[in-house]
């Protein structure tokens, strides 16, 4: 029978993150990849950069990013984490990420245009997520670490709070793999929309998963049944607007929009119902998920006019263009006369605001109109109009299991499990407790997957 | 996507990368796409002679095939080149040996045959398995005359339909060029075409013949076009010396001639084996469709030329001399005839889209981001 020292179910960053770790430990490592080796990777594949606390700056950080800033911005997107001890850890431990991530053969870039601000505290990997992954497979194959893609796990065996193999299902045949540890970075549940419409009903048909179909919460289901503390809200997810063209699964980035600053949103009633300019894009573009997510038929439409239509980043999918605001509202099958009628009320109202200046809260707001909008408030007045229909897009799910500061599963009771660990998304919800820090669920990962993964190998016994 | 011709496919995998970005740091196509909202069929033609087919993107792209996406640059910029390489050859039924590459196999063959056959008819044979010993001994076996008006004529031919498709490269990818490149611009785009410096992949090489980056690609096509160099530059000293000099070859073994010529021809053989081996194992999947038998008829024609080179100075104090040189002016023949029509072209029009590219990044504008 098959016996590993250290067995690593998943395939992501924290994953991957676990098993090089490990392997600087002991021989016997195996990655359980659920996906086929096209799809590996998990959301991992979407992300671009990495946050990290570094003392100065260097070839790829424009400046210096200090724990307690680092730590600072943590608390203020997400109003303060669960656990501040894991959130510390990880931020402290960030530091040594960067050197770790090249000795494992990543390769960096400047960040890429657009995302200046982001250039101080995070870091890009050459090529993006996929990239960075193909580098890990291929130093982990070198390595000598045995992976086994389209790895449907069955259970878990654990007796007594210690874990005894995994049980993997082939067909109709059932295989048992013995490990002396295992870690779980197996992503969250956010694709499983059965498991969704627990918490939201049939809303969640409408909503678009922006990764991996693969991800639908499995093993977390697994750890929680085999007596694991779950940890964050049950029905929290990342959510951003993302075109309603989008696919079901796995858009990624290009089906986001970065139009809304630049005009209004109006639902399927040809209403508006929230504040566009309320703050800066970065600040606020994680609200538009839940916002449309609450709306009929969890849809929504970004207007903008031929002033404003070249200055976000050009959209995947054509705008609707129409020269009338009756002939855009009709063309997305709204009501024309409500539509023209709403846009005819916001260009009233913020008449005479005639330049944006998105870089900053410019102060041109709408007179007398609610909901209000408190910046970049620009009649839209110059045809051809233009129409971008939106749907939730979620990013990923929040609740996991809680861990220790050694990365082992917790119980009920707050004991840990003897050689179960978790990395990753699976266990972000000890950190992120709503909200979202660019690049920081790459810091989770990697810090806890290589620390989970160096633990699970040395309590091997 | 089915239904949709070559420029429409690019224009729309083109709007998702540009939607996307993340292969910025591999290369200029890239950074020349962020510039642009929309592709024209101008745009498609210059962006494709700047992809070095280095497939860094390809293998970074999380939206290839089978994602419905379907995204695949290298694979629709090289079918998109090689429309271009007919598109802006000369004259037309045989620039058609860009998609049909047995044209330019067929040619090839004809004019060596034809080189062969007019040598066998006309040189006698004892001349041609003799032993010839000192100043114009080749031209004992070919008169000089012949080579100098059969040489002549295939080199100038080959650039005048190089030129003749630079300048339509030139027109027809006209983009919005408020200020003119400057030297800095020109010297940057020579020195990235010379030293190959987007074949790197960004940093750690080409994907090249598999998803493992390397840099040993660009050392074999560094080996091709250095050693082409070196050759040339070989038979351009040979021209000094015979002409101004007045000193026939064959030159001595330490001489300037000769040590170009055989280093080019050494790097010429191993450049264009490696490129070979290479391509006989890379993966299809983001190859070009009918790209590859392009390629291999110019490396063999290419390799062959250098290769019986060699084999001529080799042999050049023995019988076997007289066969070798007429093997190596018919294959030189051959590789002048094609020039205009196989993938010898690609430098031309690399070289223009880089200084396109390298006058395109010095211009004012405004960044589209987020």
């Amino acid at each position: 029978m098959a016996e590993y020292d250290v067995i690593v179910i998943g395939g992501g960053n924290a994953a991957m993150c676990a098993a090089l770790a490990a392997r600087h430990v002991v021989s016997r490592v195996l990655i359980l990849e659920r996906a086929p080796e096209h799809m590996r990777g998990g959301n991992t594949r979407h992300t671009r950069n990495i946050r990290c606390t570094h003392a100065a700056a260097d070839q790829f950080f424009s400046g210096p990013y200090s724990e307690e800033e680092h730590l600072e911005d943590l608390i203020g997107v997400t109003g303060g984490p669960a656990n501040l001890d894991l959130a510390k850890l990880a931020v402290r431990e960030s530091s040594k990420l960067p050197e770790w991530m090249s000795a494992h053969g990543v390769n960096w870039q400047q960040p890429l245009a657009g995302t200046l601000h982001l250039g101080r505290t995070n870091r890009w990997f050459l090529g993006g997520g996929k990239a960075l992954l193909n580098t890990y497979y291929q130093t982990a194959c070198r390595m000598g670490i045995r992976i086994r893609y389209d790895a449907m796990i069955e259970d878990l065996v654990i007796e007594n709070g210690r874990f005894e193999g995994v049980r993997l299902k082939n067909g109709n045949t059932e295989e048992f793999i013995r490990g002396r540890a295992v870690v779980v970075a197996a992503g969250g549940y956010e694709a499983n929309i059965e498991w969704l419409k627990k918490h939201w009903g049939d809303a969640a048909d409408n909503f678009i998963i922006r990764g991996t179909p693969y991800n639908d919460g499995m093993l977390l289901a697994t750890l929680l049944k085999k007596g694991a503390k779950a940890i964050g809200d049950p029905k929290g997810f990342h959510a951003i607007a993302v075109d309603a063209r989008a696919p079901k699964f796995d858009g990624g980035i290009v089906t986001r929009l970065d139009a809304i600053p630049f005009g209004i949103v109006v639902n399927q009633l040809a209403r508006r119902f929230y504040d566009e300019g309320e703050n800066i894009w970065p600040k606020r573009y994680a609200i538009w998920g839940g916002l449309i997510a609450a709306q009929p038929g969890q849809k929504a439409f970004c207007i903008v006019d031929s002033k404003t239509i070249d200055r976000f980043l050009p959209p995947m999918f054509k705008p609707y263009q129409a020269d009338s605001h009756e002939a855009l509202g009709a063309a997305m099958g709204l009501d024309p006369k409500v539509f023209a009628e709403t846009v005819a009320e916001y260009n009233r109202a913020a008449a005479g605001n005639t330049e944006i200046r998105i870089e900053v809260l410019d102060g041109a707001c709408t007179r007398g109109i609610a909901p209000p909008k408190s910046n970049w408030a620009s009649p839209i007045d110059r045809s051809p109009f233009y129409g971008l229909p939106l749907r939730p897009g979620i990013t990923f799910t929040y609740m996991g299991v809680a861990v220790d500061e050694k990365a082992r599963v917790l119980d009920q009771s707050g004991r840990p499990f003897t050689n179960v660990y978790a990395a990753g998304e699976i266990m972000s919800g000890n950190i992120l407790t709503k909200g979202y820090l660019g690049g920081f669920g790459l810091t989770i990962g990697s810090v806890f997957g290589e620390l989970a993964g160096r633990e699970a190998a040395n309590a091997r016994a | 996507m089915p239904g949709l011709d070559l420029f429409q496919e690019a224009n729309r995998q083109l709007i998702v990368c540009n939607a996307c970005r993340y292969c910025e740091g591999y290369c200029p196509v890239f950074r020349a796409i962020e510039t642009r909202r929309d592709f024209s069929q101008g745009d498609v033609f210059y962006l494709s002679n700047l992809c070095h087919d280095c497939r860094a993107c390809y293998y970074a792209c999380m939206f290839t095939p089978p994602h419905e996406f379907a995204i695949n640059i290298p694979k629709i910029l090289a079918e998109a080149r090689m429309e271009t390489y007919q598109r802006w050859s000369w004259p037309g039924f045989l620039a058609r040996a860009f998609k049909d590459r047995g044209i330019t196999v067929v040619l090839a063959f004809a004019v060596a045959a034809l080189v062969l056959a007019l040598s066998i008819l006309l040189i006698p044979f004892t001349s041609l398995f003799a032993i010839h010993l000192g100043p114009g001994a080749f031209y004992e076996v070919v008169p000089y005359i012949a080579m100098v008006i059969g040489g002549v004529f295939l080199f100038f031919y080959a650039i005048a339909v190089w030129l003749h498709g630079g300048a339509r490269f030139w027109s027809e990818t006209r983009s919005a060029l408020h200020q003119p490149g400057g030297v800095m611009a020109l010297a940057s785009a020579f020195t990235a075409a010379l030293g190959l410096r987007y074949l790197k992949g960004g940093g750690p090489g080409c994907f090249y013949p598999d998803e493992r980056p390397s840099s040993v690609r660009r050392i074999y096509h560094s080996l091709t076009s250095w050693g082409l160099l070196s050759d040339f530059v070989a038979t351009t000293l040979a021209f000094i010396y015979q002409d101004f000099f007045h000193r026939l070859p064959p030159y001595p073994l330490t001489s300037a001639p000769v040590i170009f010529g055989s280093v080019g021809g050494v790097a010429l053989i191993v450049g264009t084996g490696g490129l070979i081996w290479f391509k006989l194992r890379s993966d299809r999947e983001p190859e070009g469709a009918g790209a590859s038998g392009m390629d291999y008829v110019f490396l063999v024609t290419l390799g062959l030329t250098a290769l019986t080179g060699m084999l001529t100075l080799i042999f050049r104090a023995m019988p076997a001399m007289g066969s070798m040189l007429i093997l190596h002016l018919a294959l030189i023949a051959a590789l002048f005839v094609t020039a205009p029509y196989g993938k010898f072209v690609h430098f031309v029009y690399r070289s223009l889209a880089l200084i396109r590219y390298e006058i395109e990044q010095r211009q004012p504008r405004q960044h589209v981001g987020h």
